[in-house]
């Protein structure tokens, strides 16, 4: 049968001999022993201390009435354990992060199934209830009988998250690690909706999930929130965690992100990157962020365009980088000179031979670094462009706005 | 073959800003991290000077003239004080005051202070529908037409715009309430006898008094504006590194409430007090009465403030009660959710709309009774919630080192306590005397 945490919270517990021993008053998982067993009962009694009833010492639950398999002298006295998750302080009316529905939500109860083994009766967590059943029990638990609950919830939609998906929120590190909880599950989220969650949460909270994602999930979430909270989360992480970050970020968010900072912590951040992107990303800062060169990436594909389709597309199969979002090839001449942009679908479908150059489109288009942004927008309104080259004053491609970058410009204003 | 990843150069970019440029740049970045912040604090002190306010200013003034300026001192502090606690909470945790209030002390305490706070907020929501209808009869509008578009405005203002737009049209709210300082000046009163009653106390120990005393500062400090302030620091993201701002806007706001307060009071008692029409009951009444008294001029602008006032403050309670209610239930809230995302959320504010406009309009409705209701409830409500506050406030494992020191925490409970016995005082006054009771 199903049992609810809220219908056992506060039930009278006897000992192999019949005699009262105490009430329920918390109950444990211990996460490093099996993930969702309850593997200690609290009971109080009164001025006494309170003991501490094992999973393998309850030989059967009832919304009225636990029956231990021990007398009570077996049970030990309860002491304070870091690494049990207290169901009732840990878990009812927390926040936790459902990883299935991509969403932050507030516990209401939980659900537990019972499961015999070996002569005894082990409680094991299966789903908690984050919907109005839950709620009404929290409300009325011990001023209603426990069956007129029973009654009154049922007509109710439930809403309750497996515990497979839960993904518990515990800021303190220490705890986390003795709680076995770690964020690998919310690394398979997409950034965008694991950014939405972030949104959801509150400062340490974000900051401890940031602090424990990979650096590339961890950029690519930043790259989604929106700059007030980037900047507080980058601003409070270790400058040595927030550097990799930044390394992982493509160059002109990492431009965004810094320009938003104090010169200190930004230039702190820049030193603890390896030369080679730090250097990327402060010449990305000199420009002013409402120009063509603050809104571009300096980091595009180029190829010579003599260069054949056939070749082209066996050096991108070879690149060991993230091509997903490459829709447009610069093109380069004999000069190392901007001789023209091919999309990748007129790649797709040209003959293997095909030079480059006779892929290109038409007209050539391409802008300054100090051109205003509006001047950007209107380019890729009146030619539907999906990337715009930049070039410097020797016609060298220096850099490209991709129209993703122009969408979400767009977007903040 | 001349083809891969390109690396820009640093010879190859221009368009270096100049050291003014550059200066420019970061002035504009320091006002943008003040506004950043701004807000919350002002916002929720202005609205407590909302309808029921406003009359209970009027009748502070046309009763007892200047003798009642001197608590406005006191009032500040209170005031600031108690909120600043909210601010603190919402920068320092993240959370909202709901959140925290079920978080900690379970299910069943923050079901009943929210079911309480839904009532008690209706009430006020219908008090300041009325205070809509009382400004426009001024203008010869009737109230038939007058407040359902009232209640149009506030709703669609809401739902249609995002949390930035909501906050610059209620900012310049605030700024509307200057109508006030004219209609004081228009009033000609005596400004230095003004000055002398403010700071000097002037302490009666009448029963009539005291009742007004404690009605000025139950309706300035409502138990709903301590949900409203730490939920608008949550929602701006407002971090502990922003803290002092937070509160510089906290103290703005606590500081400007009050000078408002004291240009009604001035107002009212330079020209109803001084004409011996002492038995004024409501905002719009005061406004009638001006204008034989100070001009067209002055009557119109106290008219219009009680309008604002009202309209403003019709906005923001519905919009807090349905954040607070959503928040401790777990339902998603918050004016960045679309309306499919947060339904509960929208519906229960529409609730408060509809139901608070329509009792208005009810033509033989009971609005006094509601108004008492509303004071009462306030004052059996705040208690509750300031203590929730300072339970909260002092736990060392939510705050850090941001909670309260000994001599903020003595101010605080003197306030506190203070509050308490003057609220229960005013909500026993309003229970058991006949007469016009302060704050309708």
């Amino acid at each position: 049968m199903e049992l609810y945490a809220t219908e056992l919270m506060g039930v009278r517990t006897y000992d192999a001999q019949g005699n009262y021993v105490g009430r329920v008053r918390e109950f444990f998982i211990e996460p490093a022993e099996a993930p969702n067993r309850i593997s200690h009962f609290l009971l109080s009694r009164g001025r006494f201390q309170p003991l501490v009833a094992k999973h393998n010492q309850i030989a059967s639950i009832s919304e009225k009435k636990i029956q231990l398999n021990v007398g009570e002298k077996a049970l030990e006295i309860y002491q304070p354990n870091e690494s049990w998750l207290a169901v009732q302080k840990d878990l009812l009316d927390q926040q936790i992060i459902d990883t299935r529905g991509r969403k932050v939500v507030r516990v209401n109860d939980l659900d537990l199934a019972e499961q015999r083994t070996n002569g005894n009766v082990e409680l094991r967590l299966t789903q908690v209830d984050v919907g109005l059943p839950g709620a009404v029990r929290r409300l009325l638990q011990g001023v209603v009988p426990p069956g007129v609950v029973r009654k009154l919830q049922r007509p109710l939609p439930p809403s309750t998250i497996r515990w497979e998906f839960v993904n518990l929120i515990e800021p303190d590190p220490l705890r986390r690690v003795k709680l076995r909880i770690t964020h690998e599950k919310l690394e398979d989220l997409h950034p965008a909706d694991l950014a939405d969650i972030m949104e959801d949460l509150s400062a340490t909270e974000r900051q401890s999930i940031i602090a424990s994602l990979d650096e590339e999930t961890a950029a690519a979430v930043l790259a989604e929130l929106d700059a007030r909270l980037t900047k507080q989360i980058v601003e409070d992480l270790d400058p040595e965690k927030a550097a990799d970050i930044l390394e992982e970020m493509a160059p002109d968010a990492a431009a965004d992100l810094l320009a938003d900072l104090s010169k200190e912590t930004s230039e702190e951040l820049l030193d603890e990157m390896p030369g080679q992107e730090a250097n990327e990303v402060r010449e990305l800062l000199e420009f002013d962020p409402a120009t063509a060169g603050g809104m571009m990436n300096p980091e595009f594909v180029f190829v010579g365009e003599n260069s054949t389709r056939e070749e082209v597309v066996e050096w991108l199969r070879r690149q060991d980088r993230n091509l997903d979002q490459l829709d447009t090839i610069v093109l380069l001449d004999n000069n190392v000179q901007y001789s023209g942009a091919v999309p990748v679908t007129r790649l797709l479908l040209a003959a293997p031979g095909e030079p480059m150059g006779a892929l290109k489109m038409e007209p050539l288009v391409s802008l300054p670094p100090d051109a205003d942004e509006k001047e950007v927008f209107q380019l890729f309104d009146k030619y539907n462009l999906r990337m715009l080259t930049i070039v410097n004053k020797d016609n060298r491609p220096i850099g490209a706005i991709a129209v993703d970058d122009v969408v979400s410009r767009l977007v903040k204003k | 073959m001349d083809w891969g990843i390109l690396k820009s150069s640093v010879e190859a970019l221009q368009n270096r800003g100049t050291g003014l440029q550059r200066r420019l740049r970061s002035l504009r970045r320091r006002l943008v991290l003040l506004m950043a912040v701004v807000g919350p604090g002002l916002i929720t002190s202005n609205v407590d000077n909302d309808a029921g306010g406003i009359s209970t200013y009027t009748q502070a003034g046309a009763q007892y003239g200047y003798m009642l300026l001197w608590a406005l001192i006191p009032m500040t502090i209170a005031l600031y004080v108690t909120e600043e606690m909210c601010a603190r909470m919402g920068v320092v945790t993240g959370k909202g005051l709901s959140d925290l209030i079920r978080e900690e002390f379970g299910f069943r305490p923050t079901f009943f202070v929210m079911i309480t706070g839904f009532f008690v907020d209706l009430a006020n929501v219908v008090a300041e529908f009325a205070g809509v209808a009382a400004a426009m009869q001024i203008f010869h509008v009737s109230k038939y037409v007058a407040v359902p578009i009232a209640a149009m405005l506030v709703w669609i203002l809401v739902i249609r715009g995002t949390y930035r737009q909501v906050e610059v049209i209620f900012l310049f709210a605030c700024i509307l309430y200057l109508s006030y300082v004219f209609s004081a000046i228009l009033a000609k009163p005596d400004w230095l006898i003004a000055a002398k009653y403010t700071v000097i106390p002037n302490i009666h120990f009448d029963l009539g008094y005291l009742v007004m005393l404690t009605g000025l500062v139950g309706t300035t400090i409502a138990p709903w504006q301590f949900f409203y302030l730490q939920a608008g620091f949550v929602e701006k993201k407002v971090g502990p590194r922003q803290y002092s701002q937070a509160k510089a806007d906290v103290l703005f706001g606590s500081v400007s409430c009050m000078v408002i307060v004291f240009f009604i009071i001035v107002c009212t008692a330079a020209t109803l007090y001084a004409h011996n029409q002492r038995d004024i009951t409501d905002a719009g009444q005061a406004a009638q009465a001006l204008i034989p008294l100070a001009g067209k001029w002055a009557g119109t602008l106290f008219a219009f403030g009680l309008l604002n006032a009202s309209l403003f403050a019709a906005s923001i309670l519905p919009l807090s009660t349905a954040h607070v209610i959503c928040e401790g239930l777990g339902f998603e809230a918050g004016l960045d959710h679309k309306f499919k995302e947060a339904p509960i959320f929208y519906w229960l504010y529409t609730i408060l709309i509809v139901v608070g406009a329509g009792v208005v309009l009810l033509p033989s409705a009971p609005l006094w009774k509601i108004l008492i209701f509303s004071q009462v409830g306030n004052g059996i409500w705040l208690p509750v919630v300031v203590i929730f506050i300072l339970l909260l406030v002092n736990r060392r494992d939510l705050m850090g080192e941001y909670v309260n020191t000994l001599g903020y925490n003595i101010v605080a409970w003197v306030t506190a306590i203070a509050m308490i016995v003057l609220t229960l005082f005013v909500s026993y006054a309003a229970f058991f005397q006949q007469g016009p009771s302060p704050g309708g």
